[in-house]
């Protein structure tokens, strides 16, 4: 019947728009559930996500050693030119020329964060970090250098 | 119970006593005046503030909350800012409409002002066709949208003032009848009558089943007339930029934007007024304890706290319901709040005759 219909979908359409408001309603009593993170206030207890891409960094040990070959695989992987590695040739114990890192040059402001050149790595020298506050005055120190002055290759790694 | 008569029959006392009657007139129409743009003032950043506040929180966030305490700030910040910025007015727009229009929405809110009841005995202008006014004058705001979008030679504006045309003529015709299922039972259209005849309980209370669906009905169309979410085609921000007003910048947009604050706040004061008694307080029949307990709280806090519960539920609307396509808006005015209201009118009218109500 016509009239029993167009009641039933009134009732209908009054129970879904009830059912959202229910979750509104709740969310809104409820100011625990807030999820935003309250950024500038929380920085000394902020915890990034562990896959969080802030820049690209190169871990050194404690006797100032990094596991880059100068392959420049990162530098081929990279899509807009953001890495630059400058090699050198070193002589090794056995007096044969060794192809090593001199500067590892990276373009933070070109860079995109896409991690293409930690994937391509063959012996893990970079990483993602987890920093984000990169915002400075002069545009220049955005290009950085990520081995540190006085570096050496780490032993063993190819 | 406490009244403000006191207080402005000794204003217009002192006032006769020292000056010819027109100066008491002309004095008494500026302290209205003034009056009037402080309350606009206020309700424009408290209800701006308390919109952010009230979406924030519905999306599980914590919305403005660095300037002052919980923001509140934010929004003398804002209107700081709309202040210095520059009103610009387009090359290929109508010069004269263009500044016109939102200086005639602003003036339509105003008059609504009249007529409304803030306290026991404290009313700007005690018309004895109070409910008539509202209903006409709150139809003229749609002029000042079409002004705004037809002067703005703009294709968005345009159309969302057309959209906007649409959707009050359709809708003022179930605010008209929810309102009239009070008239009815109550029999005057005098704000004053209408808040006494609910002294011994509010008419959603004392009028059954079909006053709360004249109540849901208002309550959608106060929604529609706004032109607030789920009912906002005519900004549509994401179909229309901002509809009527796109072009506008600095204060008149700014003038706009409290227009539309200030029109929430009066529909829904008449809602209070009409369904929950106005300034009247919470009474139960000839529980004489009970009624006198509540005379205590003053009528001002009442009708502000009806009112803010009103405007509460209508922007829980806007933060829960998506925007309706026109013509689902067109339908759910003639398909179903129209035969519902005007069946739910023949009750009331019953109801009315037969003194089924409390």
């Amino acid at each position: 019947m016509f009239i029993k219909e167009y009641i039933s979908e009134i009732a209908k359409a009054t129970k879904s728009l009830w059912t959202g408001m229910k979750l509104t309603g709740h969310y809104f009593v409820r100011p625990k559930t807030v999820i935003t993170q309250q950024y500038p206030d929380n920085r000394d207890t902020l915890k990034m996500a562990d896959r969080f891409r802030g820049e690209v960094t190169m871990p050194h040990d404690e006797n100032n050693q990094h596991a880059c070959t100068g392959c420049t695989a990162c530098e081929l992987a990279c899509p807009n030119a953001t890495i630059k590695v400058i090699t050198k040739f070193e002589l090794t114990p056995e007096n044969k020329k060794k192809k090593a890192l001199d500067t590892f040059v990276y373009h933070l402001d070109m860079c995109t964060l896409c991690g293409l050149c930690v994937d391509a790595c063959p012996s893990g020298a970079i990483q993602m970090g987890q920093n984000f506050e990169h915002s400075v005055y002069d545009r220049s120190t955005l290009t950085k250098k990520l081995n540190k002055p006085g570096s050496k290759i780490r032993e063993g790694v190819e | 119970m406490y009244s403000l008569h006191a207080i402005t029959n000794s204003v217009q006392n002192w006032l006769n006593a020292r000056l010819s009657s027109t100066w008491v007139l002309i004095i008494e129409s500026l302290i209205v005046i003034v009056l009037a743009i402080a309350l606009f003032a206020a309700l424009g950043l408290i209800l701006v503030w308390l919109e952010r506040k009230v979406a924030a929180h519905m999306q599980i966030r914590l919305g403005p909350n660095r300037l002052g305490p919980a923001g509140i700030f934010q929004t003398s910040a804002d209107t700081l800012k709309l202040i210095l910025k520059e009103g610009l007015t387009p090359d290929g727009a109508d010069k004269f409409l263009f500044n016109f229009a939102p200086f005639v929405v602003m003036i339509v809110a105003m008059l609504l002002l009249a007529p409304i009841a803030f306290a026991n005995g404290f009313q700007i202008w005690n018309i004895n066709i109070g409910v008539l006014y509202i209903s006409a004058i709150s139809s003229l705001s749609v002029i000042g949208i079409l002004i705004a979008g037809w002067a703005s030679n703009n294709k968005y504006s345009l159309l969302g003032a057309m959209r906007s045309g649409a959707q009050i003529v359709s809708y003022e015709l179930s605010a008209g009848l929810s309102i009239l299922t009070i008239v009815v039972l109550t029999g005057s259209l005098q704000m004053t009558d209408i808040v006494q005849a609910q002294q011994n309980g509010w008419w959603i209370f004392k009028g059954h089943i079909p006053v709360i669906i004249a109540f849901i009905i208002f309550i959608i169309a106060a929604t529609a007339e706004t032109n607030r979410a789920p009912f906002d085609l005519a900004e549509a921000e994401s179909e229309l930029t901002a509809g009527f007003h796109t072009e506008y910048s600095g204060m008149k947009f700014a003038l706009f934007f409290l227009a539309e604050y200030i029109n929430i706040f009066i529909v829904c004061a008449i809602g209070a007024t009409l369904f929950l008694g106005g300034w009247m307080p919470f009474h139960m029949g000839n529980w004489t304890q009970f009624n006198h307990v509540m005379d205590f709280i003053p009528s001002s806090i009442w009708f502000f706290g009806k009112t803010f519960f009103l405007i509460f539920l209508i922007m829980w609307f806007r933060w829960t319901f998506p925007r309706l396509r026109v013509d689902q808006l067109l339908n759910l005015e003639w398909k179903y709040l129209l035969p519902v209201s005007l069946f739910n009118l023949l009750l009331v009218t019953l109801i009315a005759i037969m003194n089924w109500h409390f």
